[in-house]
């Protein structure tokens, strides 16, 4: 057998389980990523990581000013966490991020989403999570395929070029 | 770089196939690499790849979002035209390097 025989990925499942804007943005980059090489790609939404496609959550994601060791202030000197607690820290913190990515031209969490259906990517949402928030089908983005248990999303990545990545 | 001879042309080309030099490029050269692709090219495609080769030449980077607001296909419409690849692949086609962006 050839050991040098490349196998692409055929088919990436990804699961978003966190709310905060790095953690969406993450799952929605190597998502489009995946979509542009041609990758069949389905993404499941779970827990806090719903904010991410609930219709009036999605575009005011915040990042911690808390509990974020890796937080700078602009220029780099380190980010006081006492001050990330301060009201209005984080939402002005959180809005600025966004800026600072627009400018990258990393489009907003509903025009990302709707990247990745363009492609032909998959968005889903969990069904014990929409449940526990109490949410239901139109509290969620438009570009949303379905609500699936967690069984039913396993048996979408079958496969065995299929890879799962949890962020 | 390589050497190689695309419809009639001897180019120089990346290790991926993608032109060195844009200005190498003509519609024959496009067909050819279209065809290895497997992609016919039509005048929607002509369209995307001159605008591609503009902002190429503008210094401008490229995205599939950039394009979709470029108003000559939607982002949808540009899977369709070049599907598994549609900035890799249109840029492959356009003779314009391959792109860096992830978006």
């Amino acid at each position: 057998m050839d050991s040098n025989e490349k196998k692409p990925l055929e088919k990436v499942c990804m699961i978003c389980a966190k709310g905060s804007l790095e953690d969406v943005y993450a799952t929605l980059v190597m998502a489009n990523g995946a979509v542009m090489e041609g990758i069949e790609t389905k993404v499941f939404f779970t827990f806090f990581g719903l904010d991410g496609i609930t219709k009036d959550k999605m575009l005011s994601l915040h990042t911690a000013t808390t509990g974020n060791p890796a937080m700078r202030m602009p220029g780099g000197l380190p980010f006081p966490t006492m001050l990330g607690g301060l009201p209005g820290v984080e939402a002005g913190v959180s809005k600025m991020m966004r800026k600072q990515m627009e400018e990258l031209d990393m489009p907003p969490v509903d025009e990302f989403l709707e990247l990745i259906t363009a492609g032909g990517g998959e968005i889903y949402a969990c069904k014990l999570a929409v449940d526990m928030f109490k949410l239901t089908k139109e509290d969620l983005t438009d570009e949303l395929s379905d609500i699936l248990t967690i069984g039913e999303f396993y048996e979408m990545c079958d496969g065995d070029r299929t890879q799962i990545i949890f962020t | 770089m390589a050497e190689k001879t695309i419809a009639g042309v001897q180019v120089n080309v990346s290790e991926d196939g993608y032109l060195e030099d844009m200005s190498q490029w003509n519609e024959d050269i496009a067909k050819e690499i279209a065809n290895e692709i497997g992609i016919e090219l039509t005048d929607k495609h002509f369209e995307v790849l001159n605008y591609l080769r503009e902002k190429t030449a503008a210094e401008e980077a490229l995205s599939i979002r950039s394009v979709g607001k470029s108003g000559i296909v939607t982002v949808k419409d540009l899977y369709k035209l070049f599907p598994k690849g549609p900035l890799k692949f249109s840029s492959k086609i356009a003779g314009i390097p391959k792109p860096t962006s992830c978006i």
